[in-house]
């Protein structure tokens, strides 16, 4: 009964990770036999300028990338959960980029962050602000990411709080209104702390995925301009599919797996500690 | 939650949530004007409305990349997917939740571990097996990775073991062997973790991007969003013809969610309450 499961499991769930252990190890091409070279690829990764800089630029889109999208999540979550008319309209339209693929949102983003021609320059344009290169300046590349990924992942934090607002028990608000506590009050004493379980989950799903951060890279700007996008899983790719350094793209690998592995247990550990800050 | 909306005057929450709706639209909806525009009135500046709506820029989509074949291959590849994690997780879920068999703590411990991989990880020795499997540019290979899938195992056995035992030991005791009292009497109780599993697969698999990047390369096998980003890489800075093929790849998926929208919600919410 289990067996089907079991064989496909191991075949792509266990093999591959060993292998990909066992690859960091060699010096592989993708065509011609794997040969041994011991620590060679982590001692190069060591003195790698960018891989260093792909270690920087992941770390700058995650540390904004998630507290941004928790908070403004949790704000849309607070605005979205009451029973008014349209509201079904007005959560569709907050959940839609959920289902839109990252594809597809780095195609019309490049649009309409397009320097010349993008509504976002024009808009910037008429309200006196100063306007951007966006995805053609090696300044401002990684921040238009940030600002389109926030984009794609807000509905989906909405929805994971929108999910935890609801079970919280209607009496403990009105018990509250009774006592004299005002709704905002409620909202920010009474609901935002029972969300605590709920926040640490999306701080590790967001952090896990700001830690991957791939495709939405590939579709705007390859890493470029000047290597100012390069994050790790791009520096990975190109290693492993443009210039063939498989072995050197499994080190890579490896210590990406490691570093979310690290950071998923401090969070949990941290979001466990009832001394800790709410929302980390 | 709130009372406010028994009485006739409008919920002040509108000026909230009208403006908030909107600017999560303006992607979307540029999207969709851009697609009816000339190329030439997307070199202006300030932007603005097209003056006659250009339907055929979609025509033109259509025609210049095979959109309907990759379509119709990211539905074979995602639908397939679909159905074997129905059929592979529920087997695997009840026999982790039900059945007593040698190494079963160890075997779901694996399976748990595989769960918390990146992809990224095993990206490069999945493409090595594939390889050797001779599968290397067709559809098998987007598919086999994605047959069954940890998390859903893992939802279904949480669920199995949420049901009483009594219900099978009756049925077996009237003489129903395991697989007559999972197909009979327990899925039918499992309408909903088995729509989330649908559902996240359905997603995973539609919008994935990096793994069909990796292993596919000619236009016959690729999925709709590879084909997107190829399509992208042709027509760089032709944006009426861009938005078009772009909104015909999200139509589909965006179809689905507007009628099945409650299904969408409730699978997706489901990742954040284990």
């Amino acid at each position: 009964m289990i067996s089907p499961s079991v064989l496909l499991l191991a075949l792509f769930g266990m093999v591959p990770v060993v292998w990909a252990f066992v690859l960091s190890f060699q010096r592989n091409d993708l065509q011609t036999p794997a040969r041994w070279v011991g620590l060679h690829n982590y001692q190069q990764l060591l003195h790698d300028p960018i891989f260093r800089d792909s270690i920087r630029h992941t770390i700058v889109y995650t540390v904004l990338f998630v507290p941004i999208t928790l908070v403004l999540s949790l704000v849309v979550a607070g605005a979205l959960n009451r029973k008014i008319r349209f509201i079904t309209l007005y959560r569709l339209a907050v959940f839609v980029p959920v289902v839109t693929s990252t594809v597809a949102t780095g195609v019309i983003f490049t649009w309409l962050l397009d320097p010349q021609y993008g509504i976002v320059n024009a808009t910037l344009h008429k309200v006196g602000l100063p306007t951007s290169g966006f995805f053609s300046s090696p300044h401002d590349a990684l921040f238009a990411i940030i600002a389109m990924t926030v984009w794609g992942w807000v509905g989906f934090g909405a929805l994971i709080f929108l999910a935890g607002l609801q079970s919280v028990p209607r009496e403990l608000i009105e018990a509250a209104q009774i006592d004299g506590c005002s709704k905002t009050t409620a909202f920010w004493r009474i609901q935002v702390p029972l969300l605590r379980p709920v926040s640490a989950f999306l701080v590790v799903w967001l952090t896990i995925n700001a830690l991957q951060l791939f495709d939405e890279v590939y579709v705007t700007t390859k890493g470029g301009p000047l290597d100012s996008t390069t994050v790790v899983v791009y520096y990975l790719y190109q290693e492993a599919f443009a210039y063939f350094h498989a072995g050197y793209a499994a080190a890579i690998a490896v210590v990406l797996f490691v570093a979310i592995a690290i950071v998923t247990v401090v969070q949990l550990r941290v979001a466990r500690d009832p001394a800790a800050k709410t929302d980390a | 939650m709130t009372t406010l909306a028994r009485g006739r005057r409008p919920s002040p929450w509108h000026l909230v949530l009208a403006p908030l709706a909107a600017l999560m639209l303006v992607p979307l909806v540029w999207m969709l004007i851009t697609s009816l525009s000339t190329e030439a009135e997307t070199r202006r500046f300030p932007p603005g409305l097209p003056a006659t709506l250009r339907w055929g820029n979609f025509r033109q989509a259509w025609d210049q990349a095979p959109f309907g074949h990759w379509l119709l291959n990211s539905a074979v590849v995602s639908g397939t997917c679909v159905i074997s994690n129905l059929l592979f997780c529920s087997l695997a879920g009840y026999a982790f939740a039900r059945i007593n068999f040698a190494g079963r703590q160890l075997a779901f411990f694996a399976m748990l571990a595989t769960l918390m991989v990146p992809f990224q990880v095993v990206m490069i020795p999945t493409l090595l097996i594939v390889k050797h499997l001779g599968l290397v540019d067709t559809l098998p290979a987007l598919i086999v990775p994605n047959l069954v899938t940890p998390f859903g195992i893992y939802l279904l056995r949480q669920f199995f073991l949420s049901l009483p035992v009594e219900l099978e030991d009756a049925a077996m005791i009237d003489g129903a062997g395991r697989v007559r009292v999972l197909t009979r009497i327990l899925l039918p109780l499992m309408g909903a973790p088995l729509t989330t599993v649908a559902v996240l697969t359905f997603l995973s698999v539609w919008n994935d991007f990096l793994w069909p990047l990796v292993v596919t390369s000619t236009p016959s096998t690729m999925t709709v969003q590879l084909g997107l980003a190829t399509f992208q890489s042709a027509h760089f800075t032709n944006w009426p013809l861009l938005m078009a093929g772009t909104l015909m790849s999200q139509l589909p998926v965006l179809f689905l969610f507007v009628i099945g929208q409650r299904y969408f919600v409730s699978s997706i919410a489901t990742t954040g309450l284990k």
